[in-house]
């Protein structure tokens, strides 16, 4: 349950930090998630990773799904030398999921090495 | 182990969002660039996307209302003049905001900013040749005229309002793929879009190499490598017309002979960055008594660099005095090449030579003075600072003298000896508003008008093609060419005197016209406007061989539709072919050749000489020619590090059309002396090698072999933004002109009757964003030579099939 809950809390802080703000906020999004939600820090990562790794996924995947996939393939080519748009999706979502999980297990291993 | 945890996790979250972060790791900031939020993915504009709007902007003075079609292009109907050009400068911006500031970037020597130190070459080669000084004496000429700076202000301020609505999500994808933010439009801008159409059309030259040939050669070998009138010239003005006497006999200064024509000394420097010279256009116009209707039919189709985001955007502007539709510039505003209710226009470059190289003689090192009329004359300094994307500022000092910026010296061309110089004298540097012409071509409604327009035109020179729905036709050629004596400027000229100087230009009215001709059609394909009874000077850069078609083919039609013009624009005929086989197939010795070589010689030998697509035969022909153009002079003309100009492919035909014997065939580093026989064959063996390989690729199709390429503006490095391999024919010399990046960039037919029948495509789309369906929707429709019929909107009345989308402008 708190596995959930951390994962959807930190994809709506990304999401909203991302409305008015540069994209590596989700750093910001993950860590205070991270540190709040008590957990094993393995388990903050993942739910961060898992939250904002859909969340980006998804978008991206809506977004080139209503685009026909016109830029996804331009550039997947551009970026990985392939036309897949699925794998630069791909990457989109592991990007951000990476980042927040990080960001997560960073901020929960600081919180068990402060809290005695 | 906590410790080593959070260590652990801190350092790859630290490292991660670095690498993502940085150009320095990776080349592009992947965090940022793949943000969903921020990154391209904003660009992916979805298929069924709503274009409809309702804007205000406190500069517009009434209402505009915008009907975008099925194609998006946008119909302007503005109550307001300026507000028509204030609109169309917030569309160009809202679909071609990067290309629009890369081009004028470029246009300034200004793309080490964007790309960094492997730019600055290019940089330094645009502000020296005085493209900024060029820029400023145009905007000068702008702010002088109360019609064309109200224009233009309206316009910057329409593109501003566009860039000041951009959040950092909304930018175009090149910003993001380069890491840079747009800055604002300026009125200098728009005057520097001017200068690099100039520097594109009319800045091919080559003073320098035929310097050298002359010094090599001798003269009388010059002139038959290099000749200024072609045997098969199909000049522009017919044949045979009767021209008024030159105004003054010129003559050479006394000293010519020893200091011009006999030069001791040659050229060691090679130059960058020359346009190329496959920059042209067909046009022509055919009058009623030609046609079908009865009324006039207009067509063009301008050669350039195959571009997206296309050099062109389609639009159409009514306002209160005027009603047009056509091509846009991105970055300047009106219709460039179109029609209006009652008359149409186009462009073909006029190819003339209006640029001169002088051989300056500083005091000293610091370029401050130098030897002009018996005296040291003080030079003009420009401190030119080039900014570089993370490196330090490069500063440049230009000299400018009474002929223009000193281009070439030591500091630049480092081959170059501390006292040689050599100052630029283009007539792009001149204070003129060529913005006028359009504004006044988009409001004309007869010929009289067309005329008065196009007096405010002074370069790059072109010919100007007119139809009018009263049934007139004309072609000018216009713009400001020089008065020169015989060869004067064709070599690089002593800069110590004044009597080497141009005597001024050639007064308008007797540049090159025809007005409704008794023929019933005038053309021009970038030929020689006019034959040797012309009384003026006119050097060049031209092309023979697509007026020979055009003349031919208009010559013989009747009873013609637009239909007919658009199969004209696509037609692949090779008349150089024509002439040069016979050449071939006679002096080849059958006996000497492989099977494969007499394989491509077949294939040669019974093609119908059309560069289509699947042909196989334009391909062994051209590889052919090529060789054997080079057996006859690579011999000659290849020195070290001292600029040459091939001879153009005429010249070789001509010449052995005329003598089998032609002195140059012989090749100088062999002590046997070759005849033609030996030098066809063994051009076809050569080519052979080189067709063997192809065809092993499966190359050996036209198409396949041209590989026709329409590239991002920034080249290879964006092949993902690039259209490859498109299946066309056509060719140099060749009507349908589309060589492997370059030809037709906008093909337009108008038929001048009520209401206007009017055709157009071009290689691209309306919109610049590789992320929109309109980015490269037009190319299939213009690969197969097919167009799109222009809907020329009289009323506001909409049609709701056509018209898709509606954008309300008003003010506050």
């Amino acid at each position: 349950m708190k596995f959930i809950v951390s994962a959807i809390i930190t994809a709506a802080l990304s999401f909203g930090f991302g409305l008015y703000f540069p994209w590596w906020t989700i750093v910001i999004a993950g860590m205070l998630t991270g540190f709040l939600i008590p957990q094993h820090w393995g388990l903050s990562f993942l739910s961060a990773f898992t939250g904002v790794f859909l969340l980006w996924g998804l978008m991206a995947l809506f977004i080139s799904v209503s685009n026909d996939h016109i830029l996804a393939k331009r550039i997947s080519m551009l970026v990985i030398k392939n036309s897949s748009p699925y794998l630069i999706i791909l990457m989109t979502a592991l990007i951000g999921g990476l980042t927040a999980g990080l960001s997560a297990s960073t901020a929960r291993s600081l919180y068990n090495l402060i809290k005695k | 182990m906590k410790y080593f945890i959070f260590l652990v996790s801190l350092l790859m979250n630290t490292a991660l969002v670095y690498v993502l972060g940085t150009r320095s790791v990776l080349p592009l900031p992947l965090g940022s660039f793949l943000s969903v939020q921020e990154g391209v993915w904003q660009n992916a504009e979805p298929v069924d996307q709503d274009f409809n709007a309702s804007l205000r902007f406190d500069a517009l003075k009434g209402k505009v209302d915008v009907f975008l079609d099925d194609r998006l292009v946008p119909h302007v109907f503005a109550e307001q003049e300026n507000d028509a050009y204030f609109v169309q400068g917030y569309l160009h911006a809202k679909f071609r905001l990067w290309q629009m500031e890369f081009q004028t970037h470029a246009a300034a020597g200004r793309v080490s900013e964007i790309v960094g130190e492997k730019a600055i070459n290019y940089d330094r080669n645009q502000r020296r040749m005085g493209m900024v000084y060029a820029a400023e004496n145009a905007l000068s000429a702008m702010e002088n005229d109360s019609q064309t700076i109200s224009a233009i202000d309206a316009y910057t301020a329409g593109v501003n309002s566009y860039i000041s609505s951009l959040k950092t999500s909304d930018l175009p994808i090149e910003y993001k793929l380069l890491g840079y933010q747009p800055e604002k439009w300026t009125n200098l801008k728009s005057a520097l879009f001017t200068k690099q159409m100039t520097q594109t059309l009319a800045g091919y030259d080559r003073d320098f190499e035929f310097t050298n040939a002359l010094k090599l050669l001798g003269e009388e070998n010059f002139r038959i490598l290099y000749p200024s009138i072609p045997d098969s010239l199909y000049p522009v003005i017919a044949k045979g017309t009767v021209y008024n006497k030159p105004l003054a006999v010129l003559n050479p200064p006394a000293s010519a002979d020893s200091l011009y024509f006999k030069r001791t000394d040659t050229i060691q420097f090679v130059e960058d960055f020359k346009p190329n010279p496959s920059n042209g256009s067909n046009s022509w116009a055919v009058s009623g008594n030609k046609t079908q209707s009865g009324k006039p039919i207009l067509s063009n189709d301008p050669h350039l660099g195959l571009t997206l985001p296309s050099i062109w955007f389609e639009i159409q502007l009514k306002t209160p005095a005027f009603n047009a539709y056509g091509v846009s510039f991105p970055g300047l505003p009106g219709v460039v090449i179109g029609f209006n209710d009652s008359i149409s226009f186009g462009f073909t470059n006029a190819g003339r030579d209006v640029k001169d190289y002088y051989e300056i003689q500083f005091r000293d090192t610091d370029k401050k003075e130098y030897w002009f009329d018996s005296s040291w004359k003080p030079t003009t300094r420009r401190l030119e600072q080039i900014q570089i994307k993370n490196a330090k500022t490069v500063e440049d000092t230009v000299a400018y003298t009474v002929f223009g910026p000193v281009m070439y010296d030591k500091s630049f061309k480092t081959d170059l000896t501390a006292e040689k110089a050599y100052a630029l004298k283009w007539v792009a540097h001149d204070t003129s508003n060529i913005l006028k012409m359009w504004l006044l071509l988009n409001r004309a409604t007869n010929y009289t008008d067309y005329l008065e327009a196009i007096g405010h035109f002074n370069v790059p020179g072109q010919n100007m093609i007119f139809a009018s729905k009263s049934g007139d036709i004309a072609l000018w050629q216009q713009g400001s060419f020089p008065l020169r004596w015989n060869d004067q400027g064709l070599f690089v000229m002593p800069g110590t005197d004044s009597s080497y100087m141009w005597m001024g230009y050639i007064p308008h009215e007797e540049n090159p016209h025809g007005f409704n001709p008794v023929e019933g059609y005038l053309s021009s394909a970038n030929q020689r406007a006019a034959d040797s009874s012309y009384p003026y000077f006119m050097p060049g850069s031209y092309e023979v061989y697509r007026a020979i078609t055009i003349n031919r083919k208009l010559a013989a039609m009747n009873s013609i539709t637009a239909q007919d013009m658009q199969l004209l624009q696509n037609n692949n005929y090779n008349v150089f072919a024509e002439d040069a086989r016979p050449i071939l197939l006679k002096y080849t010795i059958n006996e000497q050749l492989s099977a494969d070589e007499k394989k491509y010689l077949s294939l040669v030998a019974s093609w119908n000489l059309m560069n289509d697509a699947k042909e196989k035969a334009p391909t062994c022909f051209t590889a052919w020619w090529d060789s054997l153009h080079a057996e006859v002079f690579n011999d000659d003309l290849v020195q070290d590090n001292m600029p040459l100009a091939k001879p153009e492919k005429f010249v070789l035909l001509e010449a052995l059309e005329k003598d089998s014997s032609f002195k140059f065939i012989d090749n100088i580093n062999t002590p046997t002396k070759e005849d033609l026989y030996q030098m066809v064959t063994v051009a076809l063996k050569k080519a052979s090698k080189k067709l063997a390989s192809l065809e092993k690729e499966n190359k050996l199709e036209w198409a396949q072999y041209k590989n026709t390429t329409v590239y991002h503006l920034l080249k290879t490095n964006a092949m993902a933004f690039a259209r490859e391999g498109l299946m066309n024919g056509g060719g140099n010399g060749i009507i349908n002109a589309t060589q492997h990046d370059h030809g037709p960039s906008w093909r337009m037919v108008v038929e001048m009757t009520s209401p206007t029948n009017a055709y157009g495509v071009y290689p691209g789309g309306q919109s610049g964003n590789p992320g929109s369906k309109f980015y490269d929707n037009f190319i299939a429709q213009w690969a197969k030579g097919a167009y799109y019929k222009l809907w020329f909107m009289e009323s506001a009345a909409v049609d709701g099939a056509t018209c898709k989308w509606k954008m309300s402008f008003a003010s506050k």
